[in-house]
């Protein structure tokens, strides 16, 4: 199904007394956006950025100061929860602690009344279904206290796909998990996505989560969207500063820089020529891998010391233009087996080079010569 | 949105109800305790208000019938008591919480089974006990059984339990003693819940009825449930209702007063597992 | 080492000594009390041991009169204050404004002098040859003729009874309760909004079964505390119960123990044993079955 977002705005009042009474809270502002029928849509931002408000707003939790909702074209803006057809995951998968696996799994269907009335034979198609879907066939017995944080993660779903919802929302769904499970868990939810196609919209903090299963990306920041796109587009082609910082482990490597003349200058040296870009101070970055030893490369550092990661390496070295302590560059294991020397020169790939304006952040476009 | 509005004033409603049910007897008292004598006896279908409030009632009470004597003694009774109650509790709660010694947790346990036990059960006894050493109406045998708690041990040791041990052993280096130790970090840090304790233990002794009643049958040693029964069977003359709820309002007020000032805390004291006596 | 233990037990000296002369010993001397016959407390002599005194108490028709009285009074009670204390709690957690004030009003009786208050109780209900009193002229509203609840019929007379304990009562569970609503996390309410929860079935599925513990607490306290009733009963009717009809269990054994007819420690000591077994019995058949409705977690 497709969810549309249209304009969505949420506030909160401001807490404070008397004179001293603080603005409104702007939790979500002005949020346009369509998701189309059956992908799996990764909500992404640090937090307090409203991206659990969005969900709750889809979910019908709360209400939005303006703006509209659509599900298939129909305006479900004033619908309650229950109303919406959504299956929800909470954060900490809010499993009636005093229901074994299979009650909670199918106290959604007992809600149901009128036309919609299950019998208790399709009831138990209808958990079996579930079940077996999230493979916990052995475990309907379990009170959840019984049971792993994998496993609960599993049941909450089972017991939001059970009810076969329009909408999946899943709300942080990793944070309370180790790293191990972690990894297979998403796997996981990309399995049970595209078994069921149902569209999935899931918020998370962590941008290797969404990078990793999803179809789309949304990244926000304090009520803004800054930026919608595939996760591979998104990370290749960051729209500001900020977008460019959130993606990527190791994260972007971030200079002070001009650009004069066609070229761009860091720390003095000339490392890029450029077409078509007025001349400016600008903020430079440069993705881990957009770097490429070269004994002759425009590019300086101090070298700190090789990090071996196996078939790559990570060079940690400094630079005086440098935002971050460190500047991080990751090249193939071969290239730097003469690496020596109390210095590093590097060349740049100017696809992996990224250049924003001082006082927006706003990315500027440029052609490489 | 209509129909939550109907629910949400139902339940204003209710809730007034009770606050009322739950009011009303105090209302009846105060306005009773400032009518007239005899415009009280003459008013066949009660009155809700009164256009000439006296205070004569209040002065009878206090001399009529010795509603200070007994007011004097439960205060008397109340502080002895939770002073004593207090330090012996403190002192067997650190020793549980915070000594080593052989047999300490057994001992522990035996306290906690010693919990279950009613006191009605073991009244019998001590109303003998304190009989045979000729201490009825006396302060010494009216305080005497109340100087212990085992539930007031028992939440006091729950708190000192909490003090990190390291404060403890930092104190040692120091050439700190355990009753210096005791005095100027725990009961400092455990300050509210001690508070909390002395409130609800002036709240039980100011309402103690049932062992004064057995222990005392001389009037100079009633503390006010037994005087306010007094008064209600032998004092006035048994028409004189404004006077007899003008005690009642005397009685009642200290409590009440204590209440508002330490709202919080009695309350989440009591949460925290108090019963009422 | 051997200080640290002479320092232990030391500290613990006061109250192992009060504990021991008032609590452990009596525990032990009120079973001797009950089964030694003929005991005179003048003389501290008796004829024999045996069940003599359990039969006479379980003869005596004052004593039967307060089993009566106590059950009564338990069965209406408990059930009674619990349901409204639960009513008045998930009223009290569904609004905002004002609920402070109501919790203030509503624990007042909690620190009131049961025996002062119970008096205004009294003139509320007694009727004299000057004045019904106020609730008969509420009666007399509704059509019904005067009744006195204080000197009257018996079931007017146990109609004040339990009106007055549930006042009594009600402010430690209505604080209990409205503790325990407060302590469900909201999430589980969220969830059961998502899947579509109706109002009732959302109280009885999630919110009771998450306060059962608490709730259940409330029962077991609530049986303890009506079964040991007396104060109340002394505050309305006076202190000659038995003449009153009214008296309670705990009555009969301090009205053995000291009053007119006192002076009889085995019979009270019989009676208070009796009591403990019943409130025992009455808490395990509790406990049994809270093990199959009562969810902790």
């Amino acid at each position: 199904m497709k969810v549309v977002l249209s304009h969505l705005t949420k506030t909160f009042p401001g807490r404070g007394r008397g004179s001293k009474k603080k603005e409104d809270v702007v939790a979500v502002n002005d949020f346009t956006f369509e998701i189309p029928d059956g992908r799996l849509v990764g909500l992404l931002g640090p937090s307090g950025c409203g991206k659990s408000t969005t969900l709750n707003l889809i979910c019908g939790l709360q209400k939005p100061t303006e703006g509209q909702i659509f599900f298939d074209g129909e305006d479900v803006t004033q619908l309650s929860p229950q109303k919406r057809g959504v299956g929800m995951v909470f954060q900490n998968y809010a499993l009636y602690p005093h229901l074994n696996v299979e009650q909670n799994i199918r106290f959604p269907l007992e809600n149901l009344k009128g036309p919609e009335k299950l019998t208790k034979e399709q009831m138990r198609t209808r958990v079996e279904e579930a079940t077996n879907l999230v493979q916990l066939g052995d475990l309907l017995d379990r009170k959840p206290a019984e049971l792993s944080g994998g496993q609960q993660q599993r049941v909450a779903i089972a017991r939001a796909l059970v009810k076969l919802p329009r909408v999946l929302l899943l709300d942080e769904p990793l944070s309370n998990l180790d790293a191990r499970l972690r990894l297979q868990t998403r796997e996981e939810i990309r399995r049970i996505q595209k078994k069921t196609g149902v569209t999935t919209i899931f918020v998370t903090h962590d941008q290797d989560e969404a990078m990793s299963i999803s179809d789309l990306i949304v990244v926000m920041k304090d009520g803004v969207v800054q930026q919608i796109g595939k996760p591979q587009g998104v990370y290749d082609n960051p729209s500001n500063l900020f977008v460019a910082k959130f993606l990527g482990t190791p994260p972007i490597n971030l200079f002070d820089g001009r650009v004069q003349d066609g070229a761009l200058l860091i720390g003095g040296e000339k490392v890029l020529t450029l077409k078509n870009v007025p001349d400016q101070a600008v903020y430079a970055g440069v993705r881990p891998e957009g770097f490429t030893l070269s004994e002759n490369g425009p590019f300086t550092c101090r070298l700190s010391r090789p990090e071996v990661m196996g078939r790559d390496v990570s060079i940690v070295s400094t630079h005086p233009a440098s935002q971050n302590p460190v500047v991080r560059s990751i090249v193939d294991a071969e290239s730097c087996e003469h690496l020596s020397g109390d210095t590093v020169r590097f060349s740049l790939n100017p696809r992996k080079v990224f250049l924003f304006t001082k006082d927006t952040e706003a990315r500027i476009p440029f052609e490489s010569v | 949105m209509k129909k939550n509005r109907a629910l949400t004033i139902l339940i204003y409603m209710f809730l007034s109800l009770w606050a009322l049910i739950v009011l009303f007897p105090f209302y009846w008292m105060i306005l009773t305790s400032v009518k007239d004598y005899g415009a009280y006896n003459a008013e066949y279908i009660p009155k809700f208000i009164t256009l000439s409030p006296t205070l004569q009632n209040y002065a009878d009470a206090f001399t009529t019938v010795p509603l200070g004597k007994y007011l004097l003694n439960t205060l008397i009774f109340t502080v002895i008591t939770t002073a004593l109650m207090l330090l012996v509790i403190t002192l067997a709660a650190f020793a549980f919480a915070r000594l080593r010694f052989a047999g300490r947790d057994l001992v522990f346990t035996l306290f906690l089974a010693l919990m279950m036990i009613p006191t009605e059960l073991v009244v019998i006894t001590n109303f003998t006990t304190i009989t045979n050493l000729e201490l009825r109406n006396t302060f010494t045998g009216l305080i005497l059984p109340s100087v212990t708690s085992v539930f007031y041990i028992y939440l006091l040791r729950e708190n000192f339990a909490q003090i990190p041990d390291e404060l403890y052993y930092a104190a040692k280096v120091d050439g700190t003693s355990d009753l210096k130790y005791l005095r100027r970090v725990m009961i400092p840090i455990c300050r509210p819940t001690l508070v909390t304790i002395t409130i609800l233990k002036i709240i039980e002794c100011w309402n103690s009825f049932v062992w004064p009643r057995l222990i005392t049958d001389d009037a100079d040693y009633y503390l006010v449930s037994n005087g306010i029964q007094e008064i209600r069977e032998n004092g006035f003359g048994r028409a004189n209702i404004p006077a007899m709820m003008a005690a009642v309002v005397v009685i009642s007020l200290p409590l009440i007063l204590l209440f508002l000032l330490f709202r919080k805390q009695i309350m989440s004291g009591v949460a925290r597992g108090g019963t009422k006596g | 080492m051997e200080k640290q233990n002479q320092k232990g037990w030391l500290y613990l000296l006061p109250a192992l000594l009060f504990l021991g002369i008032f609590m452990v010993y009596p525990l032990f001397d009120v079973f001797v009390y009950s089964f030694e016959e003929g005991y005179n407390s003048a003389s501290q002599t008796f004829y024999g041991i045996g069940g003599y005194n359990y039969s006479y108490v379980l003869h005596d028709a004052y004593f039967l009169q307060a089993l009566k009285n106590t059950f009564i009074l338990v069965i209406i009670t408990v059930p009674l204050s619990t349901g409204l204390a639960l009513l008045i709690s998930v009223a009290l957690s569904s609004v905002k404004p004002l609920r402070e004030l109501f919790q203030t009003i509503f624990f007042l009786p909690y620190v009131t002098n049961t025996l002062a208050v119970g008096l205004v109780f009294m003139i509320l209900f007694k009727k004299t040859p000057y004045s019904d009193g106020l609730m008969n002229l509420l009666i007399n509203c509704f059509g019904g003729s005067s009744v006195d609840f204080i000197e009257g019929p018996y079931w007017a007379k146990m109609f004040v009874l339990c009106f007055y304990t549930v006042w009594i009562v009600m402010p430690f569970k209505i604080l209990i309760l409205t503790s325990a609503l407060a302590g469900v996390n909201p999430v589980y309410y969220n969830a059961a909004m998502v899947d579509g929860t109706g109002r009732v079935r959302m109280f009885f599925k999630i919110t009771l079964p998450m306060i059962s513990p608490m709730l259940f607490y409330l029962v077991i306290t609530g049986f303890i505390g009506a079964f040991k009733a007396y104060s109340d009963a002394v505050a309305l009717f006076g202190t000659n119960l038995n003449a009153a009809g009214m008296n309670t269990i705990v009555g009969y054994v301090y009205d053995m123990l000291y009053r007119d007819g006192g002076g009889y420690p085995s019979y009270a000591s019989a009676a208070a044993i009796i009591l403990f077994a019943i409130v025992l019995t009455i808490t395990c058949i509790n406990l049994l079955v809270s093990r199959k409705h009562v969810h902790y977690h």
